[in-house]
């Protein structure tokens, strides 16, 4: 069911919000016991204003785009009144008082919060395993991670406790766990959506987007999101086109690029490569031509990101220094050891690793070798995708290397880990927008994603062929079974 | 190569203000090690001339107003702190 036909239903009187709401929570009351998709259910305000959006259609007002309709939100994005984790120790108790742009503009839009998403801790992660409230499951299989760090925004929407949800996507986050867990994940151009609100990661990176069922929820969620926004200063001040437009609009004559050196990694798993080569076949069929692209320096994206992001993270990590908000270790006797010990507390393992790492690539006397080379080496990332751009409308990757992957297969390997998310990281690092869109199926059942990245703002593109490909293939209407009743 | 010893490691966590305890120092060494091993192929890439990227999308002089409005309470705002006393935020001993 799309949101248009949930619009329909609300107005014709067929289903109340209040309904919609109260099927959600019981499905999570039922299923999410076992999932841990959400760290909050925000069950009495979501009741109170699905009541109050009841009452409007009643009474004949129109009705904002997303009225009525549950959605979740990750727990990186900071809620007025409503705790906001980070799934952190350190921030365990933090209940903001402000809400950020992304959910503000939901909730003017008319959606119900239903409740906040666990996460990997500080988003730092590529299997929602850091989360300090305990791992978050795969729908299709729970000995599988749904993949991270927005895993519980993908499983919720998979298992269908929510109509959609917010993640973020700083290296992945967004793409990766959608293609573990079969549903559509959108990270836009940098500075489409505003990041205020959002904790920080490694700024220049992290983008807020959606998780949908399908790609028309993906462009109406996007659509109201996006938008220049003066509290956040890195928002770039261009029209927001209208996404729904043009989605049906053919794609015949379209250049879409295949990035070969994507599809010649030696951790690439054959059925991924095929079945997102059979998706490339699928747009040819449907008009648009195929032309192979070459971006040599696109593998040397983990390299960048791992000296950037942990980077950008220590220096913004710093804040939490157990004096002006979040956890604090008691009874310590001068401040450097109160911070200190704070910190060793309220941190994970994995959030420590990339202070230490980002704190080292920062010390005096590394910061050339590291932080800036990584910085010139994301200028020629950049300009591999410049070059490309002009030969083709659109890239085409396949999301992840494999499909989920075994729930405790690479925690203890960071190295492992980081790989998983290779082929995500470069439009990242470029500030592109690209999508990961189901696919197919590996033969044990798991969801395979396909990825496709578009030129900067060129998100009206990339919703309109990812549009096609979805009715095309159809891959969407199956949804995950295992252990559960849908 | 980096070679990363367990000396650096102590020293990046004291500037990082992060306690780590003795017996974990060993392994943040060996995984600091290899994950600076593998970001070490990036020193074989020739970027003699090439300008960094700091922001993939660049948005030069962004200016706005400069008016006051208020976005969260003082009182919202102390109210965080674990300790608070009046006014300020109560903190251990500085020197």
């Amino acid at each position: 069911m799309t949101f248009a036909d949930l619009r329909q239903k609300l107005k014709s009187g067929e289903v109340s919000s209040k309904e919609l709401v109260q099927e959600k929570i019981e499905r999570i009351k039922t299923l999410d016991t076992t999932l841990n998709s959400f760290l909050t259910v925000n069950t009495d305000e979501a009741l109170n204003q699905a009541e109050y959006v009841d009452k409007q259609i009643a009474s004949g007002e129109p009705l904002s785009p997303l009225s009525g309709i549950p959605v979740a939100i990750k727990d990186n994005l900071c809620t007025k009144g409503i705790k906001t984790t980070c799934a952190s120790r350190i921030l365990s108790n933090f209940v903001p008082p402000y809400e950020s742009t992304v959910t503000k503009k939901l909730l003017n839009a008319g959606a119900i919060m239903i409740g906040k998403t666990n996460m990997d801790e500080f988003a730092m992660g590529s299997s929602t395993e850091t989360s300090a409230f305990g791992p978050c499951l795969n729908p299709w299989d729970i000995t599988k991670v749904p993949g991270g760090s927005s895993g519980g925004s993908a499983s919720s929407v998979a298992a269908g406790l929510c109509y959609g949800s917010l993640g973020s996507d700083t290296g992945g986050s967004i793409r990766q766990p959608a293609s573990f867990c079969g549903v559509v994940g959108l990270k836009p151009t940098y500075g489409r959506v505003s990041r205020w609100g959002l904790i920080a990661f490694a700024s220049s990176l992290d983008q807020v987007g959606p998780f949908a069922n399908n790609v028309s929820d993906a462009a109406e969620i996007l659509q109201v999101i996006s938008g220049k926004d003066e509290f956040d200063s890195t928002t770039v001040d261009i029209p927001v086109p209208n996404y729904l437009e043009t989605l049906s609009k053919s794609i015949k004559g379209m250049k879409i690029g295949l990035i070969d050196n994507c599809f010649e990694h030696d951790g690439l798993a054959t059925e991924v490569k095929d079945s997102v080569l059979g998706g490339a076949s699928l747009l040819e069929n449907l008009g648009a031509k195929i032309i192979n692209v070459s971006c040599p320096r696109f593998n040397d994206g983990i390299a960048t990101y791992y000296v950037i992001a942990p980077s950008e993270a220590s220096a913004n990590l710093a804040r939490y220094d157990g004096v002006k908000y979040g956890f604090r270790s008691e009874d310590e006797q001068s401040l450097i050891e109160m911070t200190s010990k704070s910190r060793a507390i309220g941190f994970g393992s994995e959030v420590k690793r990339r202070i230490l790492i980002g704190t080292y690539a920062l010390s005096a006397g590394y910061v050339d070798a590291y932080y800036k080379k990584a910085q010139q080496v994301r200028t020629l990332i950049r300009k591999d995708f410049d070059e490309a751009f002009k030969k083709v409308d659109i890239l085409l990757a396949p999301t992840a290397p494999t499909t989920a992957f075994g729930s405790g297969e690479n925690i203890n390997n960071p190295m492992a880990m980081y790989l998983s998310d290779l082929l995500t990281i470069p439009a990242n690092l470029a500030g592109l927008p690209a999508i990961s869109l189901p696919c197919g199926f590996d033969k044990s059942g798991l969801p395979i994603g396909l990825q496709l990245i578009g030129n900067v703002f060129e998100e009206a593109k990339l919703l309109q062929i990812a549009n096609q490909f979805e009715e095309a293939a159809e891959v969407y209407k199956n949804r995950p079974k295992t252990g559960f009743t849908l | 190569m980096t070679k990363i010893s367990s000396s650096d490691v102590r020293k990046v966590a004291k500037l990082a203000r992060l306690e780590l305890p003795e017996d974990q120092i060993e392994t943040y060494t060996e995984q600091l090690e290899e994950i600076l091993s593998y970001v070490d192929q990036l020193q074989e890439i020739d970027t003699e001339n090439i300008p960094p990227t700091t922001r993939a999308v660049e948005v030069v002089n962004a200016m706005r107003e400069d008016i006051v409005k208020v976005n969260c309470s003082r009182e919202d705002l102390l109210n965080q702190a674990p300790h608070r006393e009046g006014d300020f935020f109560r903190v251990p001993k500085i020197l």
